[in-house]
Formats: C-alpha cells, structure tokens, sequence
C-alpha cells in the first residue's frame, strides 16, 4: 500500500520529537559518570558520584521509607482495587453506573487538591503526619488507577472458562480460586506494578502530608534540586530511572499477555 | 459445624444476597475513597467559607471573603495566566503529538518499541525529568556550555527562570498524555475508509482533513483533557523552572499552606482548581457525547 507510506518530512518531525523526550534523561544519566564536580565540562568516567550515595544518611531512609510506603500502599490499593473491579465487572447492583464514574474522579483531581484536602483532614483529626499518613494517601489516589487496569483485564476475559468449571462441578469458591485468579493475575500484577511506581515517584502529595524523619526519595530529591547538590542528583536520579524503567518494562509485559489457562493446574 | 456445610451455607447465602455480595466486595475500597478522598475535599470546601483564625486555622462562621479576593488584579492575572499557560501548553502538546501519535499507529515492525518509548516518560518521575530539563537549560547546563565552547555565543542565554523554561517544562512533561489516547483512537481507524476516499479521487491532505482528523477527534479531546488538567494544577514546574516568579495557581495554593499559612485562602484557590477541572470534564463529555451521536449516524 504505498500509498499509505509515511512522508518524509512527518518521519524527521516525529524523530525529533522523540529526541525531544528523551536526550534530556540520556544526557542526565551520562553525566552521571562524569568526574568533574562542576559545570558540564566531561573530565573523565566515574562511579565516584554513585559510592558517594551511600555515605549520605539522608538518602538512604529516603530510599527505605520510599520502599516501605510503595510496598504496603500497593499491597493495601491492589487488594481493595481488585474487589471493587470484581464487583464492577461480576455483579449487578444500583448505582453500578455511579460508582464507576466516581471512581474516575480521583484520577482527573490535580494532585495538589488530594495533597492539601489531606493535610486538613490529618491535622483536623490530629492524625500525626509521617509514614502512615503518606501511606493513606497513596492508597487514596492509587485505587482508581488499579481498578482500571484490573477491570480492562477482567472485560477481555473469557467467561467460558469460569461456565466451564461451574458446568463441571465447581462451585463459586473453586471457579473463583482455580479459574478466575489465574486468568486475572497477570492484570492485577501490573496494576500493582503502576501503583508501585506512582508512589515510589510522587512528590505532590506526599509533599504536604510528609512530617518530620519520614522524608520519602522524592521529598530528599527535591531538596537536593533546590540546594544544587550534584552530580549526585544526576547519580541518585539514573537509579530512580532504572527501577522505573523495570517496572514499567515488566508491567507492559504483563498487560500484554494473553491469559494462559495451564496455570490453572 | 464442618467446613464443608459452613462452606454451602455460606454459597446459599452468597445467592440469596446478590447486591450484598457486590457491595461486600465494594465496601472497603468505597470506604477508602470516601473517607480519605471526598470527605477530606468537602472540608476543604468548608475551610475555604469560613473566617481564618490564627496559626492557619479557621473560625465559625460563614464568609466569601476568600473567594471575593480574586477578584483582585494580583489574582485574576494569576489564575489568567495559569489558564493561559495551560491552554498553550495543550495546543503544543496537541501539534506534537498528533504527527507521533500518527507514525506509531502507521509503524509496523517498530510499533511496539515506538510506544514503549512513549510509556516510559508517562511513568517516569516528574522531578527526574524537571531536573533533567534545569540540567539542559541553566546558564552552566549543556547547551550553554555548548554555544560557549563552538563561539557562537559570548555569554550565556538566559533560559532558566523565564517563561519559556516553564512551558518548555510542562510540554515535556505531559506530551506522552497526549499522544497516547490520540494514538489509540487513530490505531483503530479503519483504513479502507482512507483507500476508498483515495479511490474517489482524495489527495492525501484532503483525506487527512476529512477522514483521519474527524475520526481521531475522540482521541484529541481526550488527550487535550489529559494535558489541561495537569497544567492546571501544576506548581512543580513553575516552581522549578521558572525561579517561582511566574506563579500558578498551584503555587499559590502551596504558598498559602506552607509559608503564608492562610488555609482558608488557599481552600479558595484550590477549590477554583477543582471547579474549572470538572468544567473542563463537563466539556469533554458534552463532545464526546456529540461525537459519539455523529458517529452513529
């Protein structure tokens, strides 16, 4: 079909636009591995900037408090997304219509309207502000997100399988155990891998519902943009990029996947 | 009991009480949201009528001095110029990534790496990325150093802190938001539809114009939606990038509360924020409703 072949010049824009999202990260990284401490002037390679990483307290607990809040805030946000998607996708009942449009709600809220409505809700409550209070408000702003990803899963699977199992004898118990959870796995994994990577990365709303010694990566990070610490922000950013990048690589995997029956023994 | 019989009376009950089944699968989720999403935006809303106290709090009573206060200059120019930068930032958003949204949904071997590239941004956190545009646009970043060293420039250009760095900023931040709903409406066009108008004689800016664009309107409002929305909120890049001396309204709302500490204020203005994204909502689902209607016929 040539004529559908892309012109030229379209080819060369498009190259250029994607020069444009990602050389800033590329050169970022590279400079990473620079030896010289100020300026852009490559003066030679080096891990120095990565060992320094690690003498720094600051971002060590930053790093441990960000896994902390990502790891329960994706386990909490997973389980409940799942549930809802299961309703949403399995069950008749009033205002089904509703609550899926209420759920949509959370995700076009800008990120600093959660942030501040939280701040008065904790401070109302006198709920101390620290990891838990981060962790309430990513399960907050991720649960939209999973039930999403889980229910687009759920609504491209085959309710064959499940009449099969039931035809054959199982009940709601086993279908649900044997057939559905593995056919939906991959879906809810790379929701959790979404969720994951939303909380190890905000900065917004984690911002204003931080107290104090519960600094999260991002809020260390920020600092260290503001006070112009390098290139250890470069080295410190690579890393972020690299966890992100694998989880992002596995999720879109995952997403992809056609169900697998055999894995249902 | 046994667990077998506990097991069947539990499934008679599960049939008997279909709807309460779903909610019981509903509820703690619907809970979060409602006590740590809604609940917390509806006191938010009270703070920003009520009187400010000391220390940042609030007194009993009613009032709209905090949203009587944007009708001062100081204010209309902030929140104009917030609606201005987020509806340039769209548009240029909007003439970038349509062309890439085209080529991806045309690629065929590299399809699957051309969009993960896109992704990757999408996910990628925002303050890696803002840094990494300060590391390129400051007056010892790459590019001046750069000019500096081939002589093309004696000094270096201001980039950093100007305008232009916080809609460079927000463009690189939120161009994949636009390019992927563009890019899975286009995916879907019917290609025959493109050969028929060629056969009747439609060179190809014509079948661009009137096929192509028309059928891949869903995917630009959505995409403008997806762009707009975040602009407007967004205070990390005029943060950042512009040296907080073009504030946004997000700035502002950060401002008032954390150094000015006026909550009800900044209640205000957040709830403007809010107000003008569900307007932008109600828009986009007026269109795509039409759109849809259109499409039927």
């Amino acid at each position: 079909m040539h004529s559908l072949k892309l012109p030229r010049w379209l080819v060369a824009f498009v190259a250029l636009v994607y020069a444009f999202l990602h050389i800033p990260l590329l050169v970022l990284v590279v400079f990473s591995f620079n030896a010289s401490k100020y300026g852009v002037e490559w003066t030679g390679f080096t891990t120095h900037w990565y060992a320094r990483l690690w003498e720094r307290q600051d971002i060590i607990d930053g790093l441990k408090a960000s896994v902390v809040v990502g790891v329960s805030s994706t386990l909490i946000s997973t389980l409940l997304g799942t549930l809802m998607a299961l309703a949403i996708a399995r069950h008749e009942f009033r205002g089904r219509r509703l609550m899926e449009a209420f759920l949509y709600i959370p995700i076009v809220t800008p990120e600093i309207v959660v942030g501040i409505s939280l701040l008065i809700l904790f401070v109302l409550l006198n709920f101390p502000l620290g990891l838990v209070s981060i962790v309430i408000a990513h399960v907050a702003f991720n649960i939209s997100f999973v039930v999403v990803v889980v229910l687009a899963r759920l609504q491209g699977m085959d309710r064959n399988l499940e009449e099969a199992a039931m035809i054959l004898g199982a009940d709601e118990f086993t279908t649900f155990r044997r057939i559905t959870v593995p056919l939906l796995w991959p879906g809810i994994l790379s929701g959790a891998m979404l969720a994951f990577t939303m909380s190890f990365d905000d900065y917004v709303i984690t911002s204003f519902v931080t107290g104090t010694g519960s600094s999260t990566l991002p809020i260390v990070v920020y600092t260290m943009v503001r006070k112009n610490i390098e290139p250890s922000i470069n080295a410190i950013s690579t890393i972020i990029l690299i966890i992100t990048t694998i989880l992002i690589f596995a999720a879109d995997r995952l997403g992809r996947d056609k169900p697998l029956v055999h894995s249902a023994d | 009991m046994n667990p077998f019989a506990l097991r069947q009376r539990a499934l008679a009950w599960f049939h008997r009480h279909k709807e309460t089944q779903a909610w019981a699968l509903l509820a703690p989720g619907f809970g979060w949201l409602v006590l740590f999403f809604l609940v917390p935006i509806v006191i938010m809303f009270a703070y920003s009528v009520m009187p400010r106290g000391e220390y940042g709090g609030v007194e009993r009573g009613f009032t709209l001095e905090h949203y009587a206060r944007f009708m001062d200059p100081l204010y209309i120019k902030i929140l104009w110029r917030t609606l201005e930068d987020s509806t340039i930032c769209t548009v240029a958003c909007l003439l970038t990534g349509y062309p890439v949204a085209y080529v991806i949904a045309r690629a065929t071997k590299w399809r699957n790496f051309l969009m993960f590239l896109v992704i990757l941004p999408f996910w990628t956190s925002f303050l890696v990325r803002t840094f990494a545009m300060i590391f390129l646009l400051r007056d010892t970043g790459l590019i001046n150093t750069m000019l500096l060293k081939l002589g093309v420039i004696t000094e270096p250009i201001l980039m950093l802190y100007t305008p232009f760095a916080v809609m460079l900023g927000l463009v690189y931040g939120f161009l994949p938001f636009m390019i992927l709903p563009i890019y899975a409406s286009l995916e879907k066009l019917d290609l025959s539809l493109l050969e028929a108008a060629e056969v009747l004689g439609a060179k190809p800016m014509a079948r661009f114009f009137r096929v192509t664009l028309p059928l891949s309107m869903p995917g630009v409002v959505a995409g403008s939606l997806l762009v707009f929305i975040p602009a407007l909120g967004s205070f990390l890049t005029s943060d950042l990038l512009g040296g907080a001396k073009e504030i946004m309204i997000g700035n502002l709302v950060q401002n008032q509360f954390t150094t000015a500490r006026n909550w009800p204020f900044g209640s205000a203005a957040s709830f403007i924020v809010m107000a003008l994204v569900l307007v932008a909502v109600m828009i986009y689902l007026r269109v795509r409703d039409r759109d849809t209607e259109l499409g039927a016929h």
